[in-house]
């Protein structure tokens, strides 16, 4: 049975389509990039999954049942950007938030609980920074918090939305070794991401995305020319410019 | 002062008072961190409607029902207001804005045709305006205990949910919680604090009971429960000051008192908090400004001295190898003189041995990073943030390949350069 498998999800906004008869099965124990123009309906595509925005149609499951049923084996990491970083909190205290659902109504944490939190932590190697309140955090740092509260929910499916954005590069590698770990584990991720140059060193498998689906498969198959001149249409001028040795990284 | 306190009037309105305050100070701390400080505001406007109304049914001025009748329009107030935000264009500015006024105007209305038809009864309904803390009975009080009990048992039991919903909502909802839920009663609870505090307070003061308190606790800490508690002592303390102020004058308002003790705190707080307060920040800029300019001067004469070779710099030398302003140049001059890392003889200046080991180490450190930032990734795994971008504290093994390219670079400082390879 696939981790995640959608049929015809459309999500419209004041009657404009932002995706349209989106239907995929991803399979296990991939990671899997989701890329396409800005305003292509990525993080819409995850938040409809989520259940975090309505759908207009469609029908969504995880590992055969319905999201509401298996909401404790999901893990999303949102945009870092969609949260007060001066809220009064510390790193630890984020992180153990993704244990809320396992824990309970009205329950508090117990030491265990703390501990597991910690080692999360330790995975995004930021354990040394438990007790530094979030808005002491870099950009970076606080999107190794997220990840490591996402760790906590210890889940087998996961929605990451642009975790690689404004990040440094402690913290790109960070994420890189996680996904790795994540994937040896066994576990799905699928991540909203928008650098087409990493892209084949990231992910196992791709869906290029501009409100429809445009092509999705392992990435050596999918990640074509012609497949991605589908998808950014004429933008892809840029793109080729940027191919063309001018990145001093490549 | 001492009689008035024996008084039993007093001390129910001593009592009332401090409850109130640590109702409102420990709801507006999520009020506070929900954005919703001006919704408060609202709330409190929208509450005079429905206690007119409710007084017109009932037609005495029974604590109870009153307080119902606030809580109603209140309610309706703040569901206006979000339902405006998500289904029209308004703003949530315009919308707070708008409710607020139009439902006070409703209130004031109200107000003046219950006075026009009066039957003696309605007097004292005009001082939940401005709010007549003296007027608190027995019987109000007994309200208000079982209304705080009920609202801080209520906070401490789902303070986790509260917590993850004022922060990320959405995860909230990721993780199952039944956020509907738990966002209605936080807000139910919001209204209620706002309700039970209007006849001590009045509608227009009320806001500042929910948000001074608040603020006033978040310079003091980084941590939301410890934030709760102290919002809920300082709003306490309020009640206590404003009370015990305007009690041995009469005619001394007590609600706009409570206020004003609450700001008085905020404001020494504004200032004198550790850590956030104004004076720790404008300490730690002088600071920072001191090492700063030590450290630039330090540079400068180093890089000038392994340009052109002279070991003595003129005053015109010094003011071009570094960008202070003159007045700052100086200062900076005769803090490293009694250092002793620089010396003045007559019209030039030059380190001593100690200030050219230091000016080296600083300029060793500068130029690291510059190696550290060209090739951040392959150093990703430094913890530079933990040790402050120290790179001389690193292993030697460490600082090794950094090293290696500042020779590549050519940078590495020169003037010392023996004596750290002996090292």
């Amino acid at each position: 049975m696939n981790p995640v498998s959608t049929n015809n999800i459309t999500v419209a906004y004041h009657r404009k389509p932002v995706i349209q008869n989106v239907s995929f099965e991803a399979p296990e124990g991939k990671l899997i990039g989701i890329v396409g123009p800005n305003g292509a309906g990525k993080s819409t595509l995850i938040k409809s999954i989520l259940g975090l925005v309505p759908k207009a149609s469609g029908n969504i499951s995880i590992y055969g049942k319905p999201y509401k049923k298996q909401r404790q084996i999901v893990g999303y990491v949102p945009q870092r950007g969609s949260v007060d970083w001066d809220f009064p909190t510390n790193a630890l205290d984020v992180v153990l938030m993704g244990k809320y659902g396992q824990i309970g109504l009205i329950r508090r944490p117990n030491k265990k609980d703390k501990q597991e939190a910690l080692e999360c932590l330790a995975q995004v190697g930021m354990e040394a920074f438990a007790n530094r309140q979030i808005s002491q955090l870099s950009g970076g740092q606080q999107q190794r918090v997220f990840l490591a509260r996402a760790l906590a929910q210890n889940a087998f499916v996961y929605f990451m939305d642009e975790p690689f954005v404004g990040v440094d590069a402690a913290t790109e590698k960070a994420i890189i070794q996680l996904l790795t770990d994540l994937k040896s584990k066994g576990k799905t991720v699928l991540v909203v991401h928008h650098d087409l140059q990493t892209v084949k060193d990231y992910f196992d498998w791709v869906m290029l995305l501009n409100i429809r689906k445009i092509a999705f498969g392992p990435t050596e198959e999918v990640f074509t020319q012609e497949h991605l001149q589908k998808t950014y249409g004429g933008r892809l001028a840029f793109l080729d410019q940027e191919s063309n040795g001018v990145n001093p990284l490549a | 002062m001492l009689d008035l306190l024996a008084n039993p009037n007093t001390q129910w309105v001593l009592v009332g008072t401090m409850l109130l305050g640590i109702t409102s100070g420990v709801l507006g701390s999520f009020a506070l961190l929900r954005r919703q400080s001006l919704l408060g505001d609202a709330m409190s406007h929208a509450a005079l409607p429905g206690i007119c109304i409710a007084f017109i049914i009932v037609g005495s001025k029974e604590m109870l029902p009153l307080i119902i009748g606030a809580g109603i329009t209140a309610y309706i107030g703040t569901y206006l207001i979000q339902a405006f935000v998500k289904h029209s264009r308004i703003k949530t500015d315009t919308a707070i804005g708008l409710v607020l006024s139009v439902f006070f105007g409703i209130g004031i209305v109200l107000l003046t045709y219950i006075n026009r038809n009066a039957t003696g009864n309605q007097s004292g309904l005009n001082e939940f305006i401005f709010g007549q803390a003296a007027a608190m009975v027995r019987s109000d009080v007994n309200l208000f205990v079982i209304a705080a009990i009920a609202l801080l048992t209520i906070t401490f039991l789902l303070f986790k949910e509260f917590k993850i919903i004022t922060f990320d909502r959405e995860f909230a909802q990721g993780l199952g919680l039944p956020t509907v839920f738990i966002n209605g009663l936080l807000m139910t609870m919001i209204v209620a604090s706002v309700v039970i505090g209007l006849q001590a307070v009045g509608v227009v003061l009320m806001a500042a009971m929910l948000i001074a308190p608040a603020i006033t606790a978040k310079y003091w800490t980084d941590r939301l429960d410890v934030m709760v508690i102290l919002s809920g002592v300082v709003g306490g303390l309020s009640g206590l000051l404003g009370t015990l102020i305007s009690a041995p004058i009469s005619g001394m308002p007590t609600g706009p008192l409570i206020i004003v003790s609450s700001c008085s705190l905020f404001f020494l707080s504004l200032i004198f908090a550790p850590k956030k307060g104004l004076l720790t920040k404008a300490i730690r800029l002088m600071r920072l400004r001191k090492s700063t300019s030590q450290n630039q001067v330090m540079q400068g004469i180093y890089e000038f001295i392994e340009e052109t070779g002279r070991n003595t710099l003129t005053l015109d030398d010094l003011i071009s190898v570094q960008p202070l302003s003159g007045l700052r140049l100086q200062q900076t001059i005769k803090r490293l003189q009694k250092r002793n890392w620089l010396q003045r003889s007559t019209e030039t200046y030059q380190f001593t041995d100690k200030g050219i080991k230091e000016a080296h180490q600083i300029t060793l450190n500068q130029r690291m990073l510059q190696m550290y930032s060209m090739h951040e990734m392959q150093f990703a795994h430094l913890p530079m943030e933990k040790n402050n971008w120290d790179f001389l504290s690193l292993p030697n093994s460490e600082q090794q390949p950094l090293f290696e390219l500042l020779s590549k670079h050519e940078l590495f400082p020169s003037v010392l350069q023996e004596r750290t390879e002996d090292r």
